[in-house]
C-alpha cells in the first residue's frame, strides 16, 4: 500500500489547503496523473501521483489544511489485495519516532528519524529552549532568536513559540491589501535560509551577444510571430547544456552533501505583477530543442501566472535561471533558492565597445552571473562553467 | 480604421495582460513597456494578440519604432488595411 | 446478586476478600506468614480465615522470613500456589536471598524446566508512625530484579483484583500494600474481580502536566490536581499499579501531550524507581519535553517516628500543588 502525502512544494512549505480531488476510491491512476488540487502561498497547485495503482482510501477532504507529508490518500499496488475493511494496522499512531527504544524484549521497529528541530545556537548565541518547544519552533518556522523566553531560568517554551508563531501571523496579514502576503512569507523563509545557510561565491563574465541576436533576427524572420523565438531562450539552452560541463552545479545540497542530478531541470524565475515570484521547472531544458523551449517557457508562464502549475514543476528544478535584462539591469547577483546549489542570471543585453585582436567595435553585450553554494563547488568550476555558456552562445545555430 | 479605434483594440487586448493598470494615466508620449511595467514575454503576448485582431505582424526590426503609445497607433494605422 | 450492585469496603477487607476467593476457587492456594492465623494477621487483613478455611492454609509461621519464604518457594515448585505474608518491606531484607536467588532465578538455573508461581505479599510505606523499621518504601528495589513482578494496587479494585492474577501468573510476583491505605474505605461492585497486572492507568485526565505516580501517593496527587483543576491547572494522574514490567508506553504517551512530568515517589530519590521512570522519559519523549521532569520523593532520610516529621519526609499534596504551579506557570 503506497501513502500519497502533502507533498513538500519547495524549502518554503510548511502546510496545503486540500482544494480538490480528481479521482475517488476505485479509479486507476498512473505515475504523473494530476490527482489533487492544493493551495499553496504559491497558488493552486494540480499535484501528481508517483505511483501506479488504485485509489484505496481518501482520507484528508476538500477544505482541510494539513501540514507537509500528512498522509492524503493510499494507493494499492497493483495486484495488491483490498484491504478488509476492520484490519486496522499495527502501527502505534501516537509518536512518528519511536516512544522508547530501552527495553530489550520491545520489538524493534524500523530506525525512525528524530524530528526537525530549530537550530538550537544562532551567532554564537546558544539559546535555552526545551526539546519540545526546538521542534515546535521547526515546525511552525519560527527563529529562536525572536522568542523572548518565559520558562524556568528564563528558558523559551512551546507557549513561547505559540505566542511568537501567532505575532509572525498577524504581522503577515496587516500587510494591508496584500493578499500575495503568504508568498512574500514563504519567499522570506527560504530567502533567509538560504543568506544563513549557503555561503554564496559570485562570478560574472560579459559575454558577446552578436551571434546569438544575429542568428536569431534571421531566424525569427522566417517565423511567424506566434513561433518567434525570445532571446531568453538561447540563454537557458546555453545554460543547460554547460551543466554537462559542471555537473556540480547541477542539483540538491542535502544533509551536509551534495547529490547531484542527472536530469537537468531548469526552474526560470517568473515574477507576479503584484509582486513576488516562483521558478518553475522548465523539464529536460538541455534535450529540448529552441523551439521546444520557447513553447515550455511560454506554457509555463501561462500557466503560472494563471496559478496553475504542477506539483513537479515546482519541486524538480535542479538550478535556477533569473533574467531581469527587461528591466534594463545590467547584472543579477542571485540568492540560491535551496537546496538547490546554484542561480544564473542574465542582465540586459546593450551595446557596448568591445576590444578585440587589437580592434575596436561595437557589440551587443550580456552580463552572465553565477550564483553558487561554495559547499558544492568552487570557483574554478564556476569560471569554466560561465565560460561554457559564453561558447555555447557563439555558435547559437548548434543550440 | 480611426485612431480611436485602435486604441480601444490596443487598451482591450493588454488589459489581460496588465489587469490592474489604469490606462487613462497612460501618457501616450512616454514608454510603453517600463510605463505599464511588462515583460518582453508579456510584449510578445501583445503582439501576438494585436496581430490576430488587426492582422498586424510587427516584424523585430521594427520594435524600435513603437515605443509610445502615439508611435503604435501610427504605425498600426497605417498598415490597416 | 445483581450485577451493578455496589457494597462498601475497606482496602483490608478488599484483600481478605480476594485472598477467600483464591481460597475457595482453587485448593492449592494457601496462606503462610507470622501471626496470619490466630492474630488474624499483624495488620487484620486475615482476621477470621483460619476459622473458615482451617490450619492447614492458614499457616502460622516461626519468626524466619528466610524460612517461610523458603518454604513457599519449595511448595509452589511442588505444585501449590502459596501466598506468602511478609509483614512489612524492611522484614523481607531478611527473606531477600531467598527472593533474588531462588524466586527469581530459579526458572533461570533450571533450564526453563521449573517456573515459581508464588505470590507474597507484604505492607510497605509511611504515615503510621512505624518509625525507621517498619515504614520505608522499598518496592523500587525488587523493582529491579528481573525474573519477579512488581505490583503496588492502590485502589479498592486493585487491593480486590491484582491478587488473582498474580496467582494465575506461572511466576513470582510481589505485591506491595501501603500501610496507610488499608482503612480506606469506598465503593466497590460487589462482583468486582480479577484485573489486569501489566498496565498503567490514567486516574484522572489532564492536559498540562502528567504525574506519575503508584501507591498511597497517588491519593495525593489527585487530592493536588483537584486544587489545581480550581486555579486552571489540568494534571493528568496516572497510577503505575506494577513497577516491574514498566508500562512505560502510558506515561510516555501522556507526556506526549502535556510536555510536562512529575513523578511523586515516596521511596529515596538516590537510584529509586523514580530514577528510572525519569531516564525512560528522556530515552523515549525527549523531544516533547517542554520543562525539566522533577521529582517529589521521600527525604533521604531513615524514616523518622515523630508525626510532624514523618509527615516532612513524605511527599505531601502542597508539595506537588506548588512544583506543578511553577513547572506550568514559570516565569523567569
Amino acid at each position: 500500500m503506497a501513502e500519497f502525502r502533502m507533498p513538500s512544494l519547495g524549502a518554503d512549505m510548511k502546510e496545503g489547503l486540500l482544494v480538490e480531488w480528481k479521482v475517488k476510491p476505485g479509479d486507476q491512476v498512473k505515475r504523473g496523473d494530476i490527482i489533487s488540487e492544493v493551495e499553496t502561498q504559491k497558488g493552486i497547485i494540480e499535484i501528481e501521483v508517483f505511483t501506479d495503482g488504485t485509489i484505496e482510501q481518501i482520507l484528508v477532504h476538500p477544505g482541510e489544511k494539513v501540514p507537509v507529508s500528512t498522509v492524503l490518500a493510499t494507493i494499492r499496488a497493483p495486484g495488491e489485495e483490498a484491504k478488509a475493511p476492520h484490519e486496522e494496522g499495527t502501527e502505534e499512531p501516537t509518536f512518528k519516532y519511536k516512544l522508547c527504544s530501552i527495553a530489550a524484549h520491545r520489538k524493534e521497529g524500523p530506525e525512525e528519524q528524530p524530528p526537525e528541530l530549530a537550530p538550537a545556537t544562532t551567532a554564537g548565541k546558544r539559546f535555552r529552549v526545551s526539546p519540545s518547544a526546538r521542534k515546535l519552533a521547526a515546525e511552525l518556522a519560527v527563529n529562536l532568536s525572536t522568542v523572548q523566553g518565559t520558562g524556568q531560568g528564563n528558558a523559551i517554551t512551546r507557549a513561547d513559540i505559540e505566542r511568537a508563531a501567532e505575532a509572525q501571523k498577524t504581522t503577515v496579514t496587516v500587510a494591508p491589501g496584500k493578499p500575495e502576503a503568504g508568498m512574500r512569507q514563504a519567499i522570506a523563509t527560504a530567502m533567509a535560509r538560504s543568506n544563513r545557510e549557503i555561503p554564496h561565491y559570485y562570478l560574472a563574465t560579459h559575454i558577446d551577444m552578436g551571434n546569438t541576436m544575429r542568428w536569431l533576427i534571421s531566424e525569427n524572420k522566417k517565423r511567424s510571430i506566434k513561433e518567434r523565438i525570445l532571446p531568453v531562450v538561447p540563454l537557458i539552452k546555453a545554460t543547460a547544456l554547460a551543466l554537462g560541463k559542471a555537473p556540480e552545479l547541477n542539483g540538491f545540497w542535502i544533509g551536509d552533501r551534495l547529490q547531484l542530478q542527472q536530469a537537468v531541470h531548469v526552474g526560470f524565475a517568473i515574477s507576479f505583477r503584484r509582486g513576488g515570484l516562483v521558478a518553475p521547472a522548465i523539464h529536460h531544458a538541455n534535450l529540448k530543442s529552441l523551439p521546444e523551449l520557447m513553447e515550455s517557457l511560454h506554457d509555463l508562464i501561462t500557466r503560472t501566472r494563471g496559478g496553475r502549475l504542477r506539483s513537479s514543476e515546482l519541486t524538480d528544478a535542479t538550478i535556477t535561471v533569473s533574467c531581469l535584462g527587461d528591466l534594463g539591469v545590467e547584472t543579477v547577483y542571485g540568492v540560491i533558492y535551496p537546496p538547490q546549489v546554484a542561480l544564473v542570471g542574465f542582465g540586459k543585453i546593450t551595446e557596448q565597445p568591445w576590444a578585440e585582436n587589437g580592434m575596436l567595435g561595437i557589440r551587443p553585450v550580456q552580463t552572465t552571473t553565477l550564483a553558487a553554494d561554495h559547499r558544492a563547488s568552487d570557483g574554478h568550476l564556476g569560471a569554466k562553467f560561465l565560460e561554457a555558456i559564453n561558447q555555447y552562445l557563439q555558435k547559437p545555430e548548434e543550440l | 480604421m480611426r485612431d480611436e479605434q485602435i486604441k480601444e483594440t490596443i487598451f482591450r487586448v493588454l488589459r489581460p495582460i496588465t489587469p490592474e493598470a489604469d490606462f487613462d494615466e497612460l501618457v501616450p508620449d512616454e514608454n510603453m513597456q517600463e510605463a505599464l511595467d511588462i515583460d518582453s514575454f508579456d510584449v510578445l503576448t501583445f503582439f501576438i494578440q494585436l496581430y490576430e485582431e488587426l492582422g498586424v505582424e510587427i516584424p523585430e526590426e521594427d520594435y524600435g519604432k513603437i515605443i509610445t503609445l502615439n508611435n503604435l497607433i501610427g504605425y498600426l494605422a497605417s498598415r490597416i488595411e | 446478586m445483581s450485577k451493578n450492585e455496589m457494597i462498601q469496603i475497606t482496602y483490608r477487607e478488599a484483600v481478605r476478600e480476594a485472598i477467600r476467593e483464591a481460597l475457595q476457587r482453587d485448593e492449592r492456594v494457601f496462606l503462610l506468614g507470622e501471626d496470619v492465623g490466630r492474630y488474624g494477621g499483624c495488620f487484620a487483613v486475615s482476621k477470621g480465615l483460619l476459622e473458615e478455611f482451617g490450619p492447614e492454609r492458614i499457616v502460622d509461621t516461626p519468626l524466619s522470613e528466610s524460612g517461610f519464604t523458603g518454604a513457599g518457594i519449595g511448595a509452589a515448585l511442588g505444585g501449590m500456589r502459596p501466598i506468602v505474608e511478609i509483614m512489612t518491606v524492611n522484614f523481607s531484607l531478611l527473606a531477600a536471598d531467598q527472593i533474588l536467588n531462588n524466586a527469581a532465578t530459579f526458572l533461570h538455573m533450571s533450564g526453563g524446566l521449573f517456573n515459581v508461581p508464588l505470590v507474597i505479599r507484604m505492607s510497605t510505606g509511611g504515615g503510621k508512625q512505624l518509625a525507621a523499621q517498619h515504614s520505608h518504601s522499598l518496592e523500587g528495589w525488587y523493582a529491579h530484579i528481573p525474573g519477579i513482578k512488581v505490583l503496588t494496587p492502590a485502589t479498592l479494585e486493585d487491593a480486590r483484583g491484582m491478587l488473582w492474577s498474580a496467582l494465575e501468573d506461572p511466576d513470582p510476583v510481589l505485591i506491595f500494600e501501603h500501610q496507610s491505605l488499608l482503612n480506606m474505605e469506598g465503593q466497590l461492585p460487589a462482583d468486582a474481580g480479577a484485573v489486569d497486572i501489566d498496565r498503567a492507568r490514567i486516574r484522572r485526565p489532564g492536559s498540562d502536566l502528567s504525574v506519575i505516580t503508584y501507591g498511597a501517593s497517588l491519593f495525593k496527587a489527585l487530592e493536588a490536581a483537584e486544587m489545581l483543576a480550581g486555579e486552571g491547572i489540568e494534571v493528568e494522574v496516572i497510577d503505575l499499579r506494577t513497577l516491574r514490567p514498566l508500562d512505560d508506553a502510558t506515561f510516555l504517551t501522556s507526556i506526549a501531550s502535556t510536555h510536562r512530568a512529575l513523578i511523586v515517589d515516596e521511596g529515596w530519590r538516590s537510584g529509586g524507581i523514580s530514577a528510572e521512570i525519569c531516564a525512560r522519559i528522556m530515552e523515549g519523549a525527549f523531544y516533547e519535553l517542554d520543562a525539566p521532569v522533577e521529582r517529589i520523593c521521600g527525604a533521604e532520610v531513615p524514616m523518622p517516628y515523630a508525626k510532624h516529621l514523618e509527615e516532612a519526609a513524605m511527599p505531601q499534596v502542597e508539595a506537588i500543588v506548588t512544583t506543578a504551579k511553577r513547572m506550568v506557570r514559570s516565569n523567569g
